[in-house]
């Protein structure tokens, strides 16, 4: 139960984070993990301590995480890893798949450094400078959704992303009007083609501009603007209830006051019960159960959460936690890992001394989920997608990259089970949790073990213990989560 | 998106079951039809391709009036002569390879395909194409269908995706297809060498083959798994191939280099996914230059290096490609210099066997609401060729298999006769 929560409410438990949380009622452990806020906020601190996981720069460059996308790749893993917060990064990937928005078309636009700082940035990095898109989600992670469906409306990654910039009065521009609907909120079929073109409407004038010392592109930044003169100041009907009236219609108000009409229709979008809905089952599947039908008595108290809690996140999240569904299980590894999940969870089961989270970049684009660079605005296609030939050798060979690397830490802590083989395979399947393998798996296991004669030297612990960790850890049974 | 998957994998276990059993044994088989069978290529425009800038109705005024900035002067298009109803047409000024390839008759370019009431959400338009349904979008592709009805034991490379991902078409009931994005890296690696890396390969291969029907995600993931190790040393014969001309280099030419080595190999591919991206292009799409100009040259390079290539190898006659997007875009350029979300588009053939020429007809852009060949108060193209029609046209005349089985229903009236 300790290490499937660990995993569900955030990336799994090192064999230390297994010790400390040891004992301790189960309630206590989701409440705490829930209710991070008191938690520290030490993570990027540890970066280069030498008993955490490692990050490398490119051509030995100083870390660069707020302007060079490969570095916030590697502090997010980073995060992932040693983060006192799991459920606040897993969370923001939640988010991340939710409002999926592409770092290279940013890029394109406005530069490596900048466009990394739209996806990412620490505001204390640089005075003046807002949050990056993915710090917002973790702002808003477990808060006010129309607060952060408002933020993401006036994110300048998500304006460049869906072209707000170039929706005016005069040129109407369909994209987020589409997508803030089908994708973000109520769901195909809860609004007509008309609804498109009056949300695109709505959002007219939202644009982005860039700020501070314009003479480097490490020290300049987009902000949001709100741009009066192109906003379409004439009425906008749509086909569902706007206010909590009935009423259809975001009257014509004066182009200053314009912003009023995104926040009437974003409220609008965020109180829809198909909403609610939506996000309840995504939720669900997320964090309880995506193999079978969603239990709908619990997504209904989820949605019903949302709807009575001013639509706050948290109260969701609580409902499912605390659930009895949560904690069945019949509900333990019902779940397709995520190709981060994956590499997060292999890295603190296995161990990290003397591995580098940049090990991992070019592995995970090939396992299908680069971090910042979902594949378009409907994110990554997730449960059995994710699983091809291809992306299966990727995960069994970073499997065994990693277990290559921690070959002397493995073989090390294998010692007092080197007796017998079947004594390490069992000592191997205990440390790496998995749905349960059968007898045909471990027997293979087992006569791996004895390809050659079992010596238990530290040869051959060293030879065969990553070589068992690989086989494990790349097995279908470790790819459920 | 992802819900819908769950189902085709749990009516497919016992078939994984079946199809993956033995994989030395279908390696034989598939050597045995070799590479005597007919193989379709097909290419998918990701974003919804602006197929009225990719065949263009260029002496049609509004044309220019309603795409101002947008429209490409007639004077720069690949004049490819008149459809049926007298509309003159040209290629796209950067399509030049493929203007070569419709010289040679080679070419088909079927006018306004689509279906009724057509959608213009990406994920549900690229998935009523996918599944050939309007109606269920959620189940097995059409592709996936047609490899489904192929005898059993299936060799597990007898369809080969270039994407990560299974696209919805590829998806079948109990035909795993595999996902090689590049072949040199299709590979298993070890932390040990030499023996011992043998060794783990082998239980790797012993863990995986336990296929459980009580279990089915496990048992599709260990499909899966054996359906990569039972095909990785095929592949890295493939990985060998050099092709003689030269393909573009991205993704596009890369995928494609990888299709014309597993025809060269002889590897028994029948069906080919390849996809290229970049067609939602809502903003400033160019004309002489830009965005949508360089989408030209990758599709229309890659494709004419493949066709080269092929024709080289006199393997041109035993492959069709297919090119296709989810829909077309509005007829009127929206303010940013590009177009929004529309509805029916072109489909082109292009291959050995093809019976080149212009099939269907092109839109009149008269702004009138009730102009038949146009819908949404005169926006978006109406189409006027049912998208399935063409997919039948492919299953019954080039693979020779059934397409009212494979479709779910009879689209063959009205098919384009491009075969």
């Amino acid at each position: 139960m300790l290490e499937h929560t660990l995993r569900r409410m955030g990336f799994g438990a090192s064999p230390a984070d297994l010790a400390f949380w040891a004992g301790m009622p189960v309630d206590t452990v989701i409440d705490r993990l829930l209710n991070y806020e008191s938690a520290s906020t030490d993570h990027d601190a540890k970066i280069g301590g030498p008993e955490y996981v490692g990050i490398t720069t490119s051509a030995g460059n100083p870390f660069s995480a707020n302007t060079l996308i490969n570095d916030a790749r590697q502090r997010w893993l980073f995060r992932m890893i040693h983060s006192q917060r799991p459920l606040e990064e897993k969370m923001a990937l939640f988010w991340h798949n939710h409002f999926a928005t592409a770092y290279s078309k940013i890029a394109g636009a406005v530069g490596q450094e900048r466009a990394t700082r739209m996806m990412d940035n620490d505001p204390s990095s640089l005075e003046g400078s807002p949050a990056g898109q993915i710090q917002v989600l973790r702002q808003f992670a477990t808060g006010s959704f129309p607060g952060m469906l408002l933020a993401m409306a006036k994110d300048p990654a998500m304006v460049y992303w869906l072209d707000s910039q170039l929706n005016t009065r005069t040129r109407p521009q369909e994209n987020f009007g589409r997508e803030i609907m089908e994708l973000f909120s109520l769901g195909i079929g809860h609004y007509t083609e008309a609804d498109v073109y009056a949300a695109a409407r709505v959002f007219t004038g939202f644009n982005w501009q860039l700020a501070g010392d314009r003479a480097s592109n490490l020290t300049s930044y987009y902000t949001f603007l709100y741009r009066p003169a192109d906003h379409d100041t004439n009425a906008k009907t749509f086909t569902f209830a706007i206010y909590p009236d009935g009423g259809k219609t975001i009257p014509a108000r004066a182009a200053a006051a314009g912003e009023q009409d995104a926040l009437d229709l974003i409220l609008a979008l965020a109180r829809h019960p198909a909403t609610a809905q939506r996000l309840a089952t995504r939720l669900y599947k997320f964090f309880v159960n995506e193999t079978s039908e969603p239990d709908a008595s619990l997504v209904n108290a989820m949605a019903q959460s949302y709807l009575a809690n001013n639509y706050n996140i948290k109260a969701v999240l609580r409902t499912l936690f605390q659930s009895s569904q949560f904690r069945n299980p019949a509900n333990f590894f019902q779940r397709y890992s995520w190709p981060i999940e994956y590499v997060v969870r292999a890295i603190k089961e296995t161990g990290w001394t003397g591995f580098t989270v940049s090990s991992a970049l070019t592995p995970l684009t090939n396992m299908g989920q680069q971090l910042y660079e979902p594949p378009d605005v409907n994110g990554w296609a997730t449960g059995p997608e994710w699983i091809s030939t291809s992306s299966m050798l990727s995960r069994m060979n970073f499997s065994a990259t990693l277990a290559s690397n921690q070959r002397f830490n493995l073989a090390r802590d294998a010692q007092p089970h080197r007796a017998t083989p079947d004594r390490l395979l069992q000592y191997l399947l205990a440390r790496f949790p998995n749905m349960g393998f059968t007898s045909t798996a471990t027997n293979a296991m087992s006569e791996y073990l004895r390809s050659t004669a079992w010596t238990g030297t530290d040869a051959q612990l060293q030879t065969r213990v990553p070589g068992l960790t690989r086989l494990i850890v790349g097995s279908g049974e470790y790819q459920f989560n | 998106m992802a819900f819908s998957r769950r189902q085709f994998v749990k009516g497919g276990v016992t078939a994984f079951t079946f199809g993956f059993a033995a994989p030395q044994a279908i390696c034989d088989i598939a050597f045995a039809q070799g590479s005597a069978a007919r193989n379709l290529v097909v290419v998918y425009l990701s974003g919804g391709n602006d197929s009225l800038s990719t065949i263009i109705p260029y002496r049609d005024a509004n044309y220019t009036t309603r795409r101002p900035t947008i429209a490409i002067p007639a004077a720069n298009v690949l004049q490819i002569g008149s459809d049926s109803s007298r509309v003159e047409l040209g290629l796209h000024p950067r399509l030049t390879g493929l203007k070569s390839i419709f010289d040679a008759g080679r070419l088909a370019v079927i006018q306004r395909t689509g279906y009724a009431n057509q959608s213009r959400s990406h994920f549900t338009g690229f998935d009523i194409w996918g599944t050939a349904s309007t109606t269920n979008t959620s189940g097995p592709g059409w592709l996936g269908r047609y490899l489904d009805t192929m005898p059993m034991p299936v060799d597990p490379l007898v369809a080969w995706n270039t994407q990560r991902e299974t696209p919805r078409p590829l998806m079948a009931r109990t035909v795993g297809v595999p996902a090689i994005t590049n072949p040199s890296t299709y590979a298993f690696s070890s932390p040990n060498s030499g023996a011992e890396a043998g060794y783990e390969r082998t239980a790797q291969t012993r863990i995986s083959s336990h296929i459980p029907v009580d279990r089915p995600h496990l048992a599709f993931v260990n499909s899966t798994t054996q359906a990569a190790l039972g095909t990785l040393d095929r592949v890295a014969t493939v990985a060998t191939y050099r092709p003689a001309n030269v393909y573009p280099n991205n993704g596009f030419g890369q995928a494609l280099t990888a299709v014309a080595g597993a025809m060269n190999k002889q590897i028994g591919t029948k069906v080919y996914w390849v996809q290229t991206g970049g067609f939602d292009t809502h903003a400033t799409q160019g004309v002489n230059q830009g965005a949508y100009f360089n989408l030209m040259a990758t599709l229309g390079d890659g494709l004419k290096a493949f066709y080269d290539d092929l024709s080289a190898q006199g393997l041109l006659s035993s492959t069709l490609v297919l090119v296709y997007s989810e829909f077309g875009r509005r007829i009127n350029e929206n303010g940013s210099a590009g177009t929004d979300h529309g509805a029916g588009a072109n489909m082109m053939v292009l291959g050995g066997g093809v019976r080149g020429g212009i099939y269907g007809t092109a839109p009149s852009l008269s702004l009138d609401p009730a102009n038949p060949t146009l819908e949404n108060n005169a926006a978006d193209v109406k189409y006027e060729t049912d998208f399935r029609s063409v997919y039948a046209k492919i299953l019954d005349s080039w693979l020779g298999s059934n397409s009212v089985t494979v479709l779910g229903g009879d689209y063959r009236e009205g098919a384009p006769n491009f075969l």
